[in-house]
């Protein structure tokens, strides 16, 4: 790579742009004037580069041993735009975008409004102007930016950094705006449960009245004191931790509580405890600073050894009464990185390997996210430096049974199970997502997925997964939320990736995961990195939903491939949730149906488990019992093919191909229309 | 924790810098139109006062009050911005640039395969973080460097100041730009995990300023660098152990 300037050459362009006048961005003049300036050494590569900060430095090359992502896919070079991007997709059809709303926009059309001259003066412009729209996105990126997404009924509710917004999407393709909901503190992660809403607050502006005030500076020290220490003061108003909406009116929710957190909340996990229906529990993960005891007390920071009730080291459950959640609380927080045989509260390391052998206390000392999965008990975290496994079936006591660690990882970001819960996908979020990640030199190792084999508890490295598509030097792009689809007899998830745009990956082999849809955008802005993209997009009930940062909410639907076939799209809509919060993992159960029975028969068909002309009689019984509405001689001719189902299920090439086939078998036994 | 305030935080209160947003304004090529002043409701905003099924605007009170509704044409505002902001900025990038130098001479000076590609995560992380910290800073109107009011080795009243912390002296990186293989990798990794808890120290003391983080920009990227460099110590860390110990053999 080109030799990095020295910071003295550095500042020496910087002064000679300065003194030239330049009429560039630096063209600010120091109150005080500048000591004699050391002289440049040589001059500037790229002069553009070194004086415009918003143009985008190319990646590195690749490291040695490494691939990056492709650039002949068409989702490279889209043509940029807030609203009227380019678009590329396949297998997936966009069928709307609804705007963010005015209230979660940064406030500038009205040049009388004193909050507009306000925020004019924060940013040193004249009154009465305009700020450009490219630069109120980038003053205003994340503070107005979309996050997570639950789903209740025909309810969809969109997380903000600056509140919530509720949609009706009773007709998913012209999903309506009901409620915006004005409560700043980010990232605004949510989750529903019947008339409860949660969501995550962690910022230092947060307030527990929903004011967007923030809190304000501390003045300057009095002359003579500048050396003292001087932390903040508290502030009996700030919140950080998760509040609780009472939703009954989602036209006007109230807050009925604000369960405060020492590190506050970035993501929160909802947990249904199935033997406990008059609780539910909330799992937060704080990443952030733990504030002073002043503020909220018993917080304290510090390494175990120094202070053995830090508030780092440790998730944080909160019990939420469902009769009461005025009541909700704390009521355990559990040293889920201790080490058995030491009781070293620290006890886990990110060593940089997928061997377990050499772990020595260490500070993984926080998880971003979990995913629960009551059905089978377990949980999996995504933690900093490691990737866990924690049993969950005391909720407030969960206990950890494996972890892992990964030499490409930069930060364990979120995870998800399969179905059949034999499978973990992982995420890294290289970068926290602010930066572009995906272009054709960064390496495909490196901000992807990582699936690993779960048995017996433990986990074990199978592959990773990035976007395919390599993607430009302005879009935002890693690893981020997705949720499984539910088609039988596959696993497959999908898949945000910020500016990368939404990925459809198979994973059903563990070892080979292929994309097998997408859709993407171009990027916001072509000169410069304006954050945006999808930061969740999952399934519910027959569509995916993508939640944009920038511009909005995406409303998809999929549509059939060689990859993917009608009846497949078909037989995953045949689920039907009541609600969804993803980090709450639901056993999908698909019915007896002849749809089911047709999505295997397709996906045979695709691996050649059963040659062609056995494929085609399937097709033809089952065409007939469907059209006879399953007479009792079609049902007979069905049942009458079980068997050798079940022969060829025995010697099937694959795992996946065996389910397939047994899983065919019961439904032609006890076929239901 | 200090007992001082280091040095590099005393000149937090200079006066400001004049803004050139209309510069700034140019360097993307966007016009800057002085806006014509606009209805305060629009039709559409008119609608919802009376139509039950137009979206509404709410604004919750604490815990156990009663929600506001706010009017249709609300807007939102961004938090206050703390000078400890810029100067953590300002300063990260000083940092990062140090960061980005040792790096740059991993290729000519050692052959170990496992530095090489830690080199080439922490070159390209944080060279991609400048361009973003630059963003930040060039949009509100800020100098990008520290140094623009002193040059970077003097304070205000030409003494030298103290580097951000845990850069690396002068001395240090000389030594470094000398030492080639086993002995370059010991120093490398000795100077980038005392570099890393430096940016810590930057972190927390951004964190313990009333006011600074509000903006969500900062606040994610203050806390990603504090996550991602805690994680690259400890595998630097296990490679200083895994160094010695082959040594041993």
């Amino acid at each position: 790579m080109n030799r990095i300037p020295s910071a003295a050459f550095r500042i020496a362009v910087a002064f000679s742009i300065l003194c030239s006048g330049a009429g560039r961005i630096f063209a600010q003049a120091p109150a005080t004037p500048a000591p004699a300036q050391a002289p440049a050494k040589e001059p500037p590569k790229d002069q553009d580069a070194q004086q415009n900060p918003f143009i985008p430095q190319p990646a590195p090359p690749l490291p040695p041993g490494m691939t990056g992502s492709d650039t002949n896919d068409p989702r490279y070079k889209l043509t940029p735009g807030l609203y009227n991007a380019g678009e590329a997709s396949m297998g997936i059809k966009h069928l709307l975008l609804l705007k963010k709303p005015d209230a979660f926009q940064l406030g500038t059309d009205n040049p009388d409004d004193p909050k507009v001259a306000q925020t004019l003066g924060q940013l040193g412009l004249p009154a009465g102007m305009k700020i450009p729209k490219e630069l109120q996105m980038v003053l205003a990126q994340l503070a107005f930016g979309n996050s997570d997404m639950a789903f209740e009924g025909n309810h969809l509710f969109q997380g903000n950094f600056y509140g919530i917004t509720i949609y009706d999407i009773s007709d998913p393709a012209k999903a309506a705006l009901l409620t915006t909901l004005v409560c700043p503190g980010g990232q605004g992660d949510v989750s529903v449960y019947k008339n409860l809403l949660f969501m995550s607050v962690e910022m230092p502006n947060g307030r527990l009245d929903c004011g967007a005030q923030g809190f304000p500076p501390e003045p300057p020290p009095p002359p003579g004191e500048e050396r003292k220490q001087r932390l903040p003061a508290a502030q009996k108003d700030r919140f950080r931790g998760v509040r609780i909406f009472d939703i009954t009116d989602v036209k006007n929710p109230k807050q009925v509580a604000a369960v405060q957190t020492c590190r506050g909340s970035h993501t929160h996990t909802l947990l249904v405890d199935p033997n406990d229906k008059d609780n539910v529990y909330i799992y937060v993960s704080g990443t952030s600073f733990v504030r002073q005891p002043e503020e909220l007390a018993g917080c304290s920071s510090g390494t175990p050894d120094k202070n053995p009730n830090t508030a780092l080291f440790r998730i944080e459950v909160i019990k939420v009464p469902v009769a009461a959640p005025q009541d909700a609380k704390i009521v355990s927080s559990p040293r889920v990185f201790i080490d058995p045989r030491t009781g070293a509260i620290n006890g886990l390391n990110n060593g940089g390997s997928h061997d377990k052998e050499e772990q020595k206390p260490a500070d993984t000392n926080q998880c971003h996210d979990i995913t629960v999965y009551s059905a089978i008990g377990l949980a999996a975290g995504a933690c900093s430096g490691n990737g866990i496994i924690l049993d969950i079936k005391d909720p407030a006591n969960p206990k950890r049974l494996d972890a892992v660690n990964d030499p490409n990882y930069s930060y364990w970001h979120s995870a998800s199970f399969s179905n059949d819960g034999t499978k973990v996908v992982f995420t890294d979020e290289w970068g926290g997502g602010l930066g572009a990640r995906c272009r054709p030199n960064d390496p495909n190792k490196w901000g992807a997925d990582a699936i690993f084999h779960l048995k017996d508890d433990k986990l074990s490295f199978a592959s990773y997964y990035k976007l395919p598509a390599a993607q430009g030097d302005t879009e935002n792009c890693v690893a981020h939320n997705g949720s499984l689809i539910p088609v039988p007899g596959r696993d497959i998830e999908v898949q945000a990736w910020y500016q990368g745009g939404v990925s459809v990956m198979d994973f059903t082999d563990a070892a080979h995961p292929t994309e097998i849809a997408y859709f993407d955008r171009g990027p916001i802005d072509p000169k410069m990195l304006v954050l945006g993209g999808d930061w969740s997009a999952y399934w519910y009930n027959g569509h995916i939903y993508g939640s944009e940062i920038a511009r909005g909410l995406d409303v998809f639907e999929l549509t059939p491939t060689n990859f993917l076939t009608q009846n497949e799209i078909d037989a995953a809509k045949l689920v039907r949730v009541a609600v969804l919060n993803v980090q709450n993992q639901q056993k999908i159960e698909w019915p007896a149906n002849l749809v089911v029975a047709k999505a295997y028969v397709d996906q045979l068909q695709r691996s050649q488990a059963l040659p062609a002309d056995r494929i085609a009689v399937l097709q033809k019984a089952i065409q007939s019992a469907e059209k006879s509405h399953l007479n009792k001689t079609t049902r007979a001719k069905l049942a009458s093919m079980a068997p050798s189902l079940e022969t060829s299920a025995t010697t099937a090439k694959s795992p996946a191909d065996t389910k397939r086939l047994q899983s065919l078998a019961e439904i032609l036994k006890h076929p239901s229309a | 924790m200090f007992s001082e305030v280091p040095k590099w935080k005393l000149d937090r209160y200079r006066p400001r810098t004049l803004h050139s947003p209309i510069a700034s304004a140019m360097l993307f090529g966007i016009f800057l139109a002085a806006s014509a002043p606009t209805a305060l409701f629009s039709s559409a905003a008119r609608a919802q006062q009376t139509d039950p099924n137009a979206p509404v605007v709410v604004q919750p009170g604490a815990p156990g009050q009663p929600t506001k509704r706010l009017p249709p044409t609300t807007k939102g505002i961004l938090p206050p911005r703390s000078q400890a902001d810029v100067e953590f900025m300002q300063g990260m990038i000083m940092h990062h640039s140090q960061a980005v130098e040792m790096t740059a001479l991993i290729p000519s000076h050692t052959q170990n395969k496992d530095l090489r590609l830690l080199g080439a995560k922490i070159s390209s992380s944080q060279s991609d973080e400048i361009k973003l910290m630059q963003r930040w800073l060039a949009a509100r109107g800020e100098s990008i460097s520290m140094a623009m009011l002193g040059m970077p080795d003097m304070d205000t009243k030409g003494q030298p100041m103290r580097l951000m912390p845990g850069m690396l002296t002068p001395e240090q990186m000389e030594a470094l730009r000398k030492a080639k293989g086993p002995e370059f990798d010991h120093l490398f990794l000795v100077g980038m995990i005392q570099h890393h808890n430096g940016a810590l120290i930057m972190v927390k003391d951004l964190f313990d300023n009333a006011g600074a983080g509000q903006d969500a920009d900062i606040f994610n990227f203050a806390t990603d660098a504090d996550n991602t460099q805690r994680a690259e110590i400890r595998i630097m860390q296990a490679m200083l152990e895994k160094n010695s110990s082959e040594e041993k053999r």
